[in-house]
């Protein structure tokens, strides 16, 4: 095993894959003599070629229709998105023909899309969105958001093997700041399964991405406050792990769903309402959620740290919880 | 002033014959654009019997443009034809049965009931099903390119949009795309003068969609649609050219859509004359006095080709409406594909 940054557990899946199996490559802009604009694809160029590693123009239409055509005739398109935020541009050749097309044409469509996603660092509305929960609900689209750099390897290959289109939300917040042990060998990490980050006995924190990571120093201080924290790191966000949800919910009776994208249609809505239909009978407390406000994301630093949930926020949404 | 090459007609027999199609091959097209036009026929009346759901749209008087292109691809060559090339289809082979089985949202249409009217392609058959935002096919075209570019093989794929489709984005990038990077790509606009009611001068300045492609860095040609020889001759030379490297082509087939939008359209915006001048070159007719003035076609030749063709329509509609309407419950199936949906040709 090696300690690998987040960043590095990408670049180690991607390259492994594209190692093993040759119908998989990169496009994308800037991806190729630069090696991306978060350098997750530094040296592939000079491994793996101008034609595997492809320098796309400035067109997230082509980049995402023509992935897309390219699956379809057999290949392996890794796609990226230099910022997740422009993934709008290429909306309808995800939405109308890679989540469509293998319900109404027999078509599968196996590609991935890596969005570079997520704020904290006054990228401003454009360069810092989770748009996640727009892609959740579109039938047909699998989404993915890994928080450790084990599951960005695995879940990044397990999207490559995957025969859907497969959005990989890649939080950039985590990209040098996250370390961790990282099987050196290929292994996949299951879509659709969430990972226990710590058990708990008292309340039950349901979040993905960086989020996992506000949670756990939020668990910490009620920790000293002798309240027992559960936080399960979903992973994946479509297919999602209700079960795992649910059983979590059953054990401590009491459950804080909370992600960085805003609130009002956020997928945190569609957790809180499957727990309030399937496990009621086991609530002490309302689901509560914690999530960014209805807004677009703010640039200064001061109106980011009220937009994006905070420690702080946690915590007291926690006390709330404990004292319901 | 027009930028783009103004091809003419195709003069002599021989000159069909150098660009590689015999007598039979000739005699083939001229079928295969009878059925084209049948089908459409009698799926209008089928529309008008109600036994087709929604809406109905036909491509009369793209005939030409549609076989034309379709019989200068290769059976590796991959397409993405639009609702006005049927022709496409057929000369691909699909069959008759399906098409009929797909308007009437049956689960041996293509689409299997889950999609309607054209919105179907048989991929083992190279085309890929298009979708309503019509320039939204050519960036897929342009990705199966891009397959055939990065695997080195002698490939090509046609991406065909509208003068309407010609405006959005989408053209844009897929064509700066393909040209680019050299792609082994034919662009192939049916031109056909309306989209829905807008005429060509909302749709694009030049004087020709395929003016544009100079500005590309590759070739545009502007062709008779109604000419079928003439629009299998560009074609050929453009998929030829593309085949050996020389990168992509734009097409642009002038035609007249010789009905509305769709059944529900009367198309009252388009001036009756338009309608007459047009009428006089009838693709179907055009080709039929061609093959009786340049290849002997017979009387006997001519009544037996539309006799199977009249026989082929009768026995594929009852064949269509024979099969069953689909399963309620299995609305849910297929959403996501399985790893066995991958056992395809393309994928092994």
């Amino acid at each position: 095993m090696a300690e690998l940054t987040y960043l590095q557990a990408i670049s180690d899946g991607l390259r492994t894959e594209m190692r093993r199996d040759k119908r998989v490559f990169l496009i994308g802009e800037d991806v190729g003599v630069y090696g991306g604009a978060f350098k997750v694809s530094q040296g592939f160029q000079e491994e793996f070629g101008p034609w595997r590693v492809i320098d796309a123009p400035l067109a997230e239409t082509a980049i995402v229709g023509g992935a897309t055509g390219a699956a379809i005739m057999g290949l392996r398109p890794v796609a990226e998105m230099q910022f997740a935020d422009f993934i709008s541009c290429a909306w309808d050749h995800l939405v109308t023909i890679a989540a469509k097309q293998r319900w109404r044409a027999g078509t599968p469509v196996p590609i991935v899309v890596r969005l570079p996603s997520g704020g904290g660092f006054s990228g401003g509305p454009f360069h810092s969105q989770n748009p996640e929960s727009s892609f959740a609900h579109i039938p047909g689209l699998k989404c993915v958001c890994p928080a450790t750099p084990e599951d960005a390897k695995g879940l990044l290959i397990s999207a490559i093997e995957d025969p859907n289109p497969v959005l990989y939300f890649e939080h950039k917040h985590l990209y040098r700041r996250i370390k961790g042990e990282v099987p050196e060998e290929r292994y996949t990490t299951p879509i659709g399964k969430a990972r226990m980050h710590q058990e708990g006995s008292d309340i039950s924190v349901i979040t993905w991405g960086a989020m996992v990571y506000t949670a756990e120093e939020a668990a910490q201080q009620l920790d000293a406050d002798g309240v027992s924290v559960e936080i399960l790191d979903l992973r994946t966000v479509m297919p999602w792990d209700k079960a795992a949800v649910l059983e979590s919910a059953r054990k401590t009776s009491k459950v804080l769903v909370l992600h960085e994208d805003t609130r009002t249609g956020g997928f945190g809505a569609e957790i809180a309402a499957s727990i309030s239909e399937e496990a009621f009978e086991d609530l002490d407390a309302p689901v509560k959620r914690i999530a960014a406000p209805d807004t677009p994301v703010p640039f200064s630093p001061v109106l980011e740290k009220a937009f994006i949930p905070q420690v702080d926020d946690v915590v007291a949404g926690l006390r709330e919880l404990a004292a319901y | 002033m027009a930028i783009a090459r103004e091809a003419g007609p195709v003069g002599s027999i021989h000159e069909v014959r150098e660009a590689g199609l015999d007598r039979d091959d000739l005699l083939g097209v001229y079928r295969n654009m009878l059925i084209t036009r049948g089908v459409e026929e009698r799926g209008h009346i089928l529309y008008r019997q109600g036994k087709i759901p929604g809406s109905f749209y036909t491509g009369r008087g793209n005939e030409a443009a549609a076989v034309g292109v379709a019989t200068a691809m290769s059976s590796e060559d991959v397409g993405t034809p639009l609702h006005r090339d049927m022709g496409v289809h057929i000369t691909r082979g699909v069959e008759p049965w399906r098409i009929f089985a797909n308007y009437m949202g049956r689960v041996d249409g293509p689409a299997r009931g889950r999609d309607g009217n054209v919105h179907m392609a048989d991929q083992q058959l190279g085309m890929i099903a298009m979708v309503s935002h019509l320039p939204a096919m050519l960036p897929v075209a342009v990705g199966c390119a891009l397959a055939f570019r990065i695997r080195e093989e002698p490939r090509v794929a046609v991406g065909w949009f509208g003068e309407g489709a010609s405006a959005r984005g989408d053209a844009h990038e897929s064509m700066t795309f393909a040209g680019t990077r050299r792609l082994p790509m034919v662009f192939v606009c049916d031109n056909n003068q309306f989209a829905y009611s807008t005429l060509t001068q909302y749709e694009y300045a030049t004087e020709h969609v395929a003016d544009r492609a100079q500005a590309y860095g590759f070739e545009g040609v502007v062709v008779d649609g109604t000419d079928v020889l003439a629009v299998y001759r560009e074609a050929k030379r453009a998929i030829d050219k593309a085949r050996a490297g020389g990168g992509p082509t734009l097409v642009e087939c002038l035609t007249l859509r010789m009905e509305g939008h769709a059944v529900h359209d009367d198309a009252f915006y388009v001036p009756k004359q338009m309608f007459e001048k047009w009428a006089e070159s009838d693709p179907i007719e055009r080709f039929r006095t061609w093959l009786r003035d340049n290849a002997e076609m017979t009387d006997s030749e001519e009544d037996d080709i539309a006799a199977s063709v009249k026989k082929l329509l009768i026995s594929s509609l009852e064949r269509a409406d024979e099969s069953p309407q689909p399963d309620p419950a299995t609305l849910l199936d297929g959403v996501y594909a399985t790893p066995e949906d991958l056992d395809t040709p393309h994928h092994k």
